[in-house]
Parts: structure tokens; C-alpha cells; sequence
């Protein structure tokens, strides 16, 4: 009998921290984690008791990857728990600030920390030397993601903006409009972009998957929208911990969801709303969908790319249209009562839904919280993944073994200080 | 290190949300450029390619929050000429160090997590110079780029870098901002913050909420907060405000205990 084991003790390139442990016995796997052991911050316990006009200030700091998908998800619920009726405006430049999330993370993902791999480079400035224009190019693009997020946030990590009721202050048309030519050329490198995506040679998994995500009618979904699944599911925010159930294993600070009825890993992200939303997609992003080989109904998590560069595109698009059609939520912010009850609400962030549920008094004071982020969705499919994966690659070298791996588990774009930080919250109180 | 050879720079992160290295990476092209002067030789986040000590200049964001990380800042220190730390959470201990003052830490993980033996997290969230000597301090949630830039500019032409101690509410008079608490009678912790943002909340039509930490002549904070609860606030919101992103920096743990206390008899 033959042993080996492939230890993987820091998963670079993803956000926080995470190992990889694997152990093979003639050719089978007999074990396999996925160890998350980025400390837990415990963000839903010490939001209790805090007033609900603090949140859209403490959440962000989750993740400083996607601060605003937190604010987005939180305002939201709030709001409509307490019936604010937010000024005219303030949904379209919710929807660009969250586009510029979407380009900045989105790019962030795809250049400096997946593109490397496909190329067998340890990292981004390595691949600067080898693609120096495209690289230049790429951090354009998402420079111009994060200047939007300046614009309106004030900051692009952490923004100071975002309140319940709307926003502190609004940016000026003209701060807005400086920045069209730049989303104008960024807009045009997509389809020589989407061209290169589709030249880097990729592995394969394909494999049957439940994909979920945010589903609208009526614009590819941010902000707003129900759920829906590849798996005919659909449901929304105030359903979502009936749908789904959350699941703590020893080797993670991460608790893992699965679907509650059949106890089955499912698939948040670019590529499920993708999938979900393909007749939503603006033109030039279909273009580049088209380009990169990305099929509607595809289930091949390694289409995650491809997926991520249609929605930058996407983004990007919309971003233009939002600008040219701004107007100055005037006011910038309606004043906001509290009322008591059950705020829930999702939004996607840039790696898949995020959901949020806040219990709140009757003076606004937080009494229970509860966060899923997408990657805690993901983990269970993940580990699925390398283990339908492994075995057709498990001769190869340790140090290429570790490659695909790690390909494998960045595929979700996996933010893992967002998975650490939650906890259940079903308190039992002496 | 030789006078030709490049500095070797770490980063490194403990309990944190990633966002003051992901302020490195989105210098963007400050990074290249960078990069032809200093070799960044571990950087779990940007590249798979990780060298071990000594380093020569060493950034660490996030605070000390469990038994793993106590052993790892000090071999951190231990294999760093220069240790920089950056952020809230490396400063203060962050916005998780909200537990700290609870004396619940125990029965959160106990009550929260379904399996608790399965948690490791210490009782309290530490900054690190709880642990080690530390060379340079960058507050901030996030940091600001410039400041990290500059600190690192100044390191490679062999200088301590400085780093400014006013208050938010110095900036922005010298912008010209609108007072938020003399406008808007909005609770602001300009008076007592060290600035580095730029003054960014008031240039936003809000209060500052601290997340740069007590500015260096921040002892007038119990004036503040008997100002914001003039300002309509109640003693625990007013504590609250002080007890935030950079709450466990004495002079703001100081004035929320003060408040708290107050507000209990």
C-alpha cells in the first residue's frame, strides 16, 4: 500500500487564511480538508446591541475586498423593515458604486491572483514581466473600479457614504462624468481581454452542481432581486435559512451550507448568475462571454473566469449607462424611524449571494444578527470539487499537484476572512 | 543588508479583513515600481512564491487572537530588522476587539459556535505591541495608501518615516470643511482622532467615527462625550461611539469605561 499526502499550509493568492490537507492510499482518497483557520472575529455578536445607524460602518469590515456588498445587503434589509422610502436616485447610484466593486474585485481576482496560475507564475509582477501590456492593462481597469468606489464612497476600501436612508452625500455629475472615458476604454480592452482568457490553457472538471444565486427580471441582480437555482429552486431573503442549513466541521472556523432538504453542497458566484441571468447580459458582456467559450447551463467551475470577466464587462456597461443617466438623489439621505422586526435581505457580492438578517427593537438597537457570506456557501463544494478532481491527476509532481489544487479552490475566488467571521446566533439565554 | 542588494519585505496578516495589504496591492502601479526596489520575498495574498526570514522590512496587518498567533508575531519579530504594523486591528486590535470589554468571550464562543471545542480564539483581541517591540505604527481602517507609500519610500532612503499625530479636526479646518457638529449637530470624533485620512467623513457630510485612532493630544475625549450627549445622544450610544473600530486605544477605552460607568449608576 502506498501512502502520500500532499499538505498544502497556506493557500496563497485567495483572501485570509486557509490550508489544504489531502491523504492517498493506494489511489484513493481517504481524507481531505479544506482547513480554515483564519481566527473567528465574532462580527454577529458584537453587533448586538449596537444601533442600527452603526452598521453600515461595522460590516464593512468583514472583508476588504467587497466592504460595500456588506453595507449593500445591510441598508437594504434595514430599509425595508422599516418601510423608508429612499430618494429618487439612490438605487442607480447603489448599483454603480456596487458595479465599481464588481470591476475592482473582479479584476483583482482574475490578473493578480488567478491568471498566474495558468501560466505556472508564481504571482502578478512575474506574469508583468512575461505579459507586460496586458498586466498594465488590467490594472487600469481595475484602478478605474476602485476610483468609482472613491467617487461615491468617499474610499473604495471601507466607504464612508452608505447609510440607512440613503447616502451621506452624493457625488457631483461632473466627478462621475470624469471618469467615462476611462470605463469607455477599459470597455473596449474586454473582448482582446475575454480573447486572452480564452488562450490560457485550463484544466477541466466537469461535473453536475446546484448553482445559486440572485435572479431579477428586469436587470442583472445587485442589489435587488429573489433566488433562484439551477436545481428549479425559488425563493428569497426571508426563506433563506428554511432553504439552506449551515453545517460546523472540526477543521474550519467556517461553518459550510447545504441545501436543508437534501443536505447537498451548492454553488454561489459569478458563473451561477451567469447561468441564472444570461438574458440580462449587455451586449459587449455577451460578446465576451461568447469569446471565452462560456456556455449558458455551464456547470464547470473552472468557467468561473470566464464568468468574472462577462460580469466585469457587464459592470463596466452598466456603469457607463448610470453616469450618462444621473441625477443627484436630492436629498442625499431621508431621515429614518425604527421600527421592530425581522430585517433580511441578500445581495451579491462579488464571489455569490450574501445574506443578511438583522432582529432589531423598536429603538433601533440590534438584537441579533446573521451573516452567510458566499464563500461559507461554497467551502462543501469546493472540497467536493477536489475530491471528483484528484484522482486523474494524482501522479503528478507535488509542486503541480499543489498548482491545481490551489486552481481548483480559486476558482471560487474564495474570501476567507468573510467566511471566518460568523457564528450562529440562535443564543440560548439563561 | 549589502548596499546593492534589494530589501526583503514580508506581509503578513493576523485576525483582519485583508484590507490594509489589499492597500498594497492597489497602489497598482506604485507596486511595479516598487518592485524594482524592494523584493517582496512573502506576501501569501499576492504570490504563491514564499521565502522564509530574515526580512528586512516586515508589514503585518491584524491583531493577536489566538494561542497560534502569539508564538507566530514573536518569531515574526525575531526574523524582522524593521517591523512595521499596519491597520486597526495591528494597532489597537481592531473592531473584533469589541469583545475585550464584554468579559463574555468565553460564553460567545460557547453559545455561538455549535461545536465550541472545535474554536481556538484567545479572550481577548490583542494589538501587537502587546506581544513585541514594534518599529512603526500606521493606524487606520484601512490604512492610507500615501502613508504606507510614503513609509516605505522614506525606509529605502534610510529614514524613520514620519508620521502626523493632529487631529481629524486640524485637516479639516485647513480644508474648509463645514463643521458637522456645529452644522448638522452630528456626534464627530474629529477632536480627538489622529487625522491620515484626509479628513474624509466631514468632507462626506458626516462624523468621523474614529476608525485612525485617538490622535496624540486626544485627552480632552470626556469634554467630547458630554458634548455628544448635549447632541441628544444617550451615555451608551455616546460610549458606543467611542467603543467602535479603534475602541481598545487607551484614551478611547479610557473615555467609553468613564461613559459606561456613568451610565450604569
Amino acid at each position: 500500500m502506498t501512502h502520500r499526502s500532499v499538505e498544502v499550509p497556506v493557500i496563497a493568492r485567495v483572501e485570509g487564511e486557509g490550508a489544504l490537507h489531502i491523504r492517498v492510499e493506494d489511489h484513493t482518497i481517504t481524507d481531505l480538508r479544506l482547513e480554515i483557520y483564519e481566527p473567528p472575529r465574532f462580527f454577529e455578536a458584537f453587533l448586538r446591541g449596537r444601533h442600527f445607524s452603526e452598521v453600515p460602518d461595522i460590516v464593512p469590515r468583514i472583508c476588504g475586498i467587497c466592504p460595500v456588498a456588506y453595507q449593500m445587503s445591510a441598508v437594504h434589509g434595514l430599509e425595508r423593515l422599516f418601510g423608508v422610502q429612499v430618494p429618487e436616485g439612490t438605487h442607480e447610484l447603489r448599483r454603480l458604486l456596487y458595479c465599481g466593486e464588481w470591476i475592482e474585485s473582479h479584476v483583482l481576482h482574475v490578473f493578480l491572483l488567478a491568471a498566474p496560475d495558468f501560466l505556472a507564475l508564481p504571482n502578478a509582477i512575474e506574469m508583468a514581466k512575461t505579459h507586460p501590456e496586458l498586466v498594465k492593462t488590467a490594472l487600469e481597469i481595475k484602478r478605474v473600479g476602485n476610483d468609482l468606489m472613491a467617487v461615491i464612497g468617499g474610499r473604495e476600501i471601507h466607504p464612508v457614504s452608505p447609510r440607512v436612508g440613503g447616502f451621506s452625500k452624493a457625488p457631483r455629475r461632473k466627478d462621475l462624468e470624469a471618469l467615462l472615458p476611462r470605463l469607455e476604454w477599459a470597455l473596449e480592452q474586454m473582448p482582446g481581454i475575454g480573447d486572452f482568457a480564452a488562450s490560457l490553457p485550463s484544466p477541466a472538471l466537469p461535473r453536475p452542481a446546484e448553482l445559486v444565486s440572485m435572479v431579477n427580471e428586469d436587470e442583472y441582480p445587485l442589489n435587488v432581486g429573489g433566488m433562484g437555482s439551477t436545481g428549479g429552486r425559488r425563493f428569497d431573503a426571508t426563506t433563506y435559512e428554511e432553504v439552506t442549513r449551515e453545517v460546523h466541521v472540526e477543521h474550519s472556523n467556517a461553518l459550510h451550507s447545504v441545501m436543508a432538504d437534501t443536505g447537498t453542497p451548492y454553488f454561489t458566484g459569478p458563473l451561477a448568475r451567469v447561468n441564472l441571468n444570461a438574458q440580462l447580459l449587455t451586449p459587449v458582456a455577451r460578446a465576451v462571454a461568447e469569446r471565452t467559450g462560456l456556455r449558458v447551463s455551464e456547470s464547470d467551475p473552472f468557467f468561473s473566469m470566464a464568468a468574472r470577466l462577462a460580469e466585469t464587462t457587464l459592470a463596466i456597461e452598466e456603469s457607463i449607462r448610470l453616469i450618462r443617466d444621473y441625477v443627484a438623489p436630492d436629498p442625499s439621505a431621508v431621515e429614518v424611524t425604527p421600527r421592530a422586526g425581522r430585517a433580511s435581505w441578500t445581495t451579491e457580492a462579488p464571489r455569490g449571494t450574501l445574506y443578511h438578517r438583522y432582529d432589531v427593537a423598536g429603538d433601533g438597537t440590534i438584537l441579533e444578527a446573521k451573516i452567510v457570506p458566499p464563500t461559507s456557501q461554497n467551502l462543501r463544494h469546493m472540497e467536493e470539487d477536489l475530491r471528483i478532481f484528484l484522482p486523474d491527476v494524482l501522479d503528478r509532481p507535488d509542486e503541480e499537484l499543489t498548482r491545481l489544487c490551489e486552481m481548483v479552490v480559486r476558482n471560487y475566488d474564495p474570501c476567507i476572512s468573510c467566511a471566518t467571521h460568523f457564528l450562529r446566533l440562535d443564543i440560548e439565554r439563561a | 543588508m549589502s548596499p546593492d542588494a534589494k530589501p526583503r519585505v514580508a506581509v503578513f496578516k493576523m485576525a483582519s479583513c485583508d484590507g490594509c495589504q489589499l492597500q498594497l496591492l492597489d497602489a497598482e502601479e506604485a507596486l511595479l515600481e516598487l518592485a524594482g526596489a524592494i523584493d517582496i520575498v512573502n506576501f501569501a495574498e499576492a504570490s504563491s512564491h514564499m521565502e522564509p526570514g530574515p526580512y528586512d522590512v516586515t508589514l503585518v496587518e491584524g491583531s493577536v487572537s489566538t494561542p497560534e498567533q502569539e508564538e507566530q508575531i514573536r518569531e515574526i519579530r525575531r526574523g524582522s530588522k524593521v517591523l512595521i504594523i499596519i491597520g486597526a486591528c495591528a494597532t489597537s486590535g481592531g473592531i473584533q476587539a469589541l469583545r475585550n470589554a464584554t468579559g463574555k468571550h468565553e460564553e460567545f464562543v460557547r453559545a455561538v459556535y455549535p461545536t465550541p471545542e472545535y474554536v481556538a480564539s484567545l479572550e481577548h483581541s490583542h494589538p501587537i505591541a502587546d506581544y513585541v517591540d514594534v518599529d512603526l505604527e500606521l493606524t487606520g481602517c484601512p490604512i492610507d495608501r500615501g502613508e504606507l507609500l510614503g513609509a516605505i519610500s522614506s525606509l529605502l532612503r534610510g529614514a524613520m518615516p514620519r508620521i502626523s499625530t493632529s487631529p481629524v479636526c486640524v485637516e479639516c479646518k485647513r480644508r474648509g470643511y463645514v463643521c458637522v457638529v456645529v452644522a448638522k449637530g452630528e456626534p464627530c470624533l474629529g477632536p480627538v482622532t489622529r487625522t491620515g485620512c484626509g479628513a474624509l467623513c466631514p468632507g462626506w457630510g458626516r462624523g468621523c467615527y474614529g476608525c485612525f485612532g485617538p490622535a496624540q493630544s486626544s485627552n480632552n475625549a470626556d469634554a467630547l462625550g458630554r458634548r455628544f450627549v448635549d447632541l441628544g445622544l444617550t451615555t451608551k450610544g455616546t460610549a458606543d461611539r467611542f467603543r467602535f473600530i479603534t475602541g481598545w486605544a487607551p484614551a478611547f477605552r479610557e473615555a467609553a469605561d468613564e461613559l459606561e460607568e456613568e451610565a450604569a449608576t
